[in-house]
């Protein structure tokens, strides 16, 4: 996918530094195209262990043994992979463990695909219903901040969180290349 | 094989008794179900995370576990409907190769919180085979206690990725509850490890 790029104004490129500050030892992710910079950038940081998901739920058990041994990580993820991730939030939500997700948007906007509607538009709300709590950010300016606060009520408040980073943000996928 | 089976292989609560003696200082993470109530019988401990829910998580809360602690020996222990919920771990942890991570399935072959309906393990498929083809440094099947003692020696004095299936027999012993409250287990559990509850 590429992104365009009078859109992104390198939001990719905060992603993970915002991390970073935030004392993320350990990035989890099911690799996706919006999250390319960011999945590089922690596989090439040698202070980070970025762990490689065959699908999004191990992410929540990694994350929370990874809690569970003292340290902070965070789970990079498609919207299609919230449908996966379910069943297993009642591990953060009965153990009240921290989660810190940023999720990039399928079947949102300028969606080529429509077998990534259903999903996409049940994100947010199936989120909601599960007890995470949720940011969307549509624009470059937000993603920063939003990541910032989410990590604050994550790791100091033992809160489920999510940041939702929308099609607008992330541009349209050309289809033709 | 099933008849046979009853009659040869140990009793869970044995086989997991064998496997925690003297266990020092060693984090252990348990699956939902069974696993849960044998680990708990061995004897309550600090450093014991139990699982209620969220099936197939056990392997992937003990990779996060040792990666996070990677002085510490971490022992996974849950059983084979478990562990085929979140077979995929096997190729995750794979990848990560922590050489403090051990899971051991408990394989009676069948799902027994449910009901005692057969698991595919109970239909032949070798999950130690799995964890072989994803090239853990240990994957073995077990069939007899006497056996465990090796196991757990191999456990505490190597440096290696450990898969091991023990076959146990269906018995289903009397349920031994630890704590529900998951805040609970996590906070005492990290206590345990130095760290405060927020």
């Amino acid at each position: 996918m590429h992104t365009d790029d009078r859109n992104t104004n390198n939001w990719q490129g905060l992603v993970f530094p915002t991390l970073k500050a935030c004392n993320i030892k350990h990035i989890a992710y099911v690799p996706d195209a919006g999250h390319t910079v960011a999945i590089n950038a922690a596989i090439e940081d040698i202070k980070t262990t970025s762990v490689m998901l065959t699908t999004e739920e191990e992410g929540l058990g990694y994350l929370a043994g990874a809690w569970l041994g003292g340290e902070r990580g965070a789970l990079l993820l498609q919207s299609s992979g919230i449908g996966n991730c379910i069943n297993t939030l009642a591990l953060q939500s009965c153990g009240r463990f921290p989660l810190l997700m940023i999720i990039t948007m399928r079947g949102d906007w300028a969606e080529f695909n429509p077998w990534q509607n259903p999903m996409g538009q049940a994100t947010e709300a199936i989120l909601k219903h599960m007890g995470v709590i949720t940011w969307r950010a549509d624009k470059a300016e937000d993603v920063e901040k939003l990541i910032r606060g989410a990590a604050t009520m994550a790791f100091d408040g033992d809160s489920a969180c999510a940041v939702i980073l929308g099609q607008q943000l992330i541009g349209e996928k050309e289809w033709n290349n | 094989m099933e008849q046979l089976n009853k009659k040869i292989f140990p009793n869970r609560r044995s086989v997991v008794g064998k496997l925690l003696k003297e266990r020092q200082d060693m984090l252990v993470v348990t699956g939902l179900g069974s696993s849960t109530y044998d680990v708990y019988a061995a004897g309550d401990h600090n450093n014991n995370f139990y699982l209620w829910g969220a099936m197939g998580s056990a392997a992937t809360v003990g990779l996060g576990l040792s990666n996070s602690q990677p002085t510490r020996k971490v022992l996974v222990i849950t059983g084979d409907g478990e562990m085929l919920m979140g077979i995929g771990a096997l190729a995750t942890i794979a990848v990560q190769r922590p050489t403090n991570l051990t899971i051991v399935v408990l394989d009676n072959g069948h799902y027994g919180e449910t009901g005692m309906q057969q698991s595919h393990a109970g239909k032949g498929i070798q999950l130690d085979r799995i964890a072989h083809a994803c090239e853990f440094d240990y994957s073995v099947q077990l069939t007899t206690l006497e056996e465990i003692e090796s196991l757990r020696q191999h456990i505490h004095s190597n440096e290696s990725l450990n898969f091991a299936v023990i076959k146990i027999s269906t018995e289903n012993p009397p349920r031994t509850m630890p704590s529900r409250d998951g805040v609970h287990i996590k906070n005492r559990f990290r206590i345990s490890l130095g760290f405060p509850p927020n």
